[in-house]
């Protein structure tokens, strides 16, 4: 087969489909460049989804990633509302649903994540809701009308941030999670329970430590009912339960997926010419001696994409970033850095009312959250996130003590691992 | 034309970092480099609207508290995603111990 106009190609126009398709001509790629997603609108950015489009007063449009001038401007061919179906790793070929086939020379997989469903009876009623794209968003708004009864099944990320929203809305809100506590092993007991203390102030009820049978319906309203026998009586259920990776393309090309389409440091399959990265990847980490992970954070989406792109054309540099995440509950933030989950001893700092924890391993920083207002957590969260890139083992003390400004902790050598 | 307005004094900012001035309508974010020298900058993030005050200032880039979006206080261009536009900078001086920024 002719690879003659065999390009960079992008299946997934996402957070980091969008990215790498830019990346590649930052770092100076000048041949075509094609960016295939199924999705009818330009790249937009999904975490607004469950807070300002929820909340905003006026009619929301999506926060678009790349616009049209910049498209054309670096030249990416922008393939929307076109499913790929499969990869001919031979001929070097992406099969696209409207009957075209596209060559590439190099092929990242970015396909992101999709809403896991419950399987519950019931569970098929068209008032169960999830959110994972701009129309489920306007869909989800157009529900949340004042007075609404709401159930949110799952008590992580997602699941909090459209409870948050619903209450501003002025929906009523029950939040149901099967676990003994909210927002589950990613984030410390104690900044989930200031977490909780916070919907709990805004009027949202929480249960936890309690799952579902069934949905049923009764006249216009759905019941949920607990294994306990309680039976929530709402108009509309939004299930937040976790997400499943899309592989399906690369599962069909007989790639490796475990968690994820399997990637190498450098983020490459099996295949060498095929690459995956973002939320649809599971990749092994450096910083956390190769522990793999699959992460499903807006900033690594995009640095991944960043990353491909340069491993598409011939970097050899292991991905390192470290993990950073953010949501926004009500007036609060909360982010994390690094993975907690990793730590051993945690140490807590003050910021003035906002708790700060601190995960070390073995003396080494490994994770930092908090949650408070922006202008409390942000930067020491930021300059823990630099101290777990250096590999740093600050001063517990030092850590724990307000007074010290972790900008001078930095080392300013790098430390040996 | 000039409208120098008195902000600060120069030791009301750290060294390698960012306080907030309003004045009027406007609301800026004010720099001080490691190098003692002072910058203004508009003070929202041009990605969501963030208050650039609470970022972390090194070298000579802001990063915003938000997303980790980054600029160059000096000239106000926006380092890469998820900004992509540039901030409105202002004129500097340090007079007779106060800091002026040139609202113009
Ligand atoms: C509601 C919501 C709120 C969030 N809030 C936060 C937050 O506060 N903080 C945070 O850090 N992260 C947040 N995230 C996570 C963040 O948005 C994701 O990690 C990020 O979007 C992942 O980027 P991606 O490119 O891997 O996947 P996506 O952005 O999901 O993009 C994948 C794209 O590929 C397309 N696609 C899939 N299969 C195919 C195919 N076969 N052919 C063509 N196209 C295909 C999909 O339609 C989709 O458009 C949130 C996510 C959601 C859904
Ligand atoms: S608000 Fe500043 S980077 Fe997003």
């Amino acid at each position: 087969m002719s690879t003659q106009d065999a390009g960079m190609v992008i299946v997934g126009a996402g957070e980091a489909g969008a990215r790498a398709a830019m990346a590649l001509r930052e770092h100076g790629y000048t041949g075509t460049v094609t960016l295939i997603g199924e999705e009818r609108h330009l790249p937009y950015e999904r975490p607004p989804l469950s807070k300002a489009a929820m909340t905003s007063v006026a009619e929301p449009t999506a926060a678009f990633i790349l616009d049209e001038e910049r498209l054309t401007a670096n030249r990416i061919g922008h393939i929307s509302g076109v499913r790929a179906t499969s990869i001919d790793r031979i001929g070097h070929t992406v099969q696209l649903d409207n009957d075209r086939r596209v060559p590439y020379a190099k092929l990242l997989i970015a396909t992101g994540a999709r809403p896991r469903k419950i399987a519950i009876p019931g569970a098929g009623s068209e008032n169960v809701l999830y959110l994972r794209n701009f129309s489920d968003a306007l869909a989800m708004r157009a529900r949340l009308q004042p007075g609404i009864r709401l159930v949110v099944i799952g008590g992580g990320f997602i699941g909090l941030e459209i409870a948050a929203s619903a209450i501003a809305r002025g929906c009523s809100v029950i939040v149901v999670e099967m676990a003994p506590r909210i927002l589950g092993r990613a984030v410390p007991a104690e900044i989930a329970a200031v977490v909780a203390d916070h919907h709990a102030r805004a009027g949202v009820t929480l249960i936890v430590g309690v799952g579902l049978t069934a949905i049923e319906r009764d006249g216009t309203d759905e019941i949920v009912v607990l294994a306990d026998g309680r039976r929530l009586v709402c108009d509309a259920i939004i299930a937040g339960v976790g997400a499943i990776p899309e592989c399906g393309l690369a599962e069909i090309a007989g790639l490796t997926v475990e968690n994820g389409v399997r990637v190498n440091a450098q983020l490459v399959t099996d295949d060498p010419d095929i690459l995956a990265a973002g939320d649809c990847c599971s990749f092994p980490h450096p910083i956390f001696d190769g522990r793999r992970l699959r992460l499903e954070a807006w900033r690594n989406a995009q640095d991944q994409g960043n990353h491909a792109a340069r491993s598409m054309l011939g970097a050899m540099e292991a991905y390192d970033r470290v993990p950073w995440f953010w949501s926004d509950q009500h007036d609060q933030t909360l982010q994390i850095a690094g993975l907690p989950d990793e730590g051993d001893t945690a140490v807590v700092r003050d910021l003035g009312g906002a708790p700060m924890y601190f995960h070390l391993k073995a003396g080494r920083l490994v994770g930092a959250s908090a949650v408070g207002p922006i202008g409390k957590v942000a930067r020491d969260i930021r300059l823990a996130e630099m101290l777990i890139q250096k590999r740093a083992r600050p001063d517990p003390v030092l850590l724990a003590d307000p007074t010290v400004k972790l900008k001078s902790l930095l080392p300013t050598e790098p430390v040996a691992a | 034309m000039t409208n120098w307005i008195d902000a600060c004094a120069p030791d009301d900012i750290d060294e390698e970092d960012v306080i907030r001035f309003d004045h009027g309508t406007v609301s800026l974010a004010l720099y001080r480099l490691e190098d003692d020298r002072f910058f203004a900058t508009d003070g929202f993030c041009t990605h969501e609207q963030v208050h650039l005050s609470n970022g972390l200032v090194m070298g000579k880039i802001i990063e915003c508290p938000k997303h980790n979006g980054r600029f160059d206080v000096t000239t106000g261009e926006a380092k890469g995603a998820p900004v992509c536009v540039n901030l409105k900078t202002y004129p500097v001086k340090v007079e007779s111990g106060r800091v002026f920024v040139d609202l113009g």
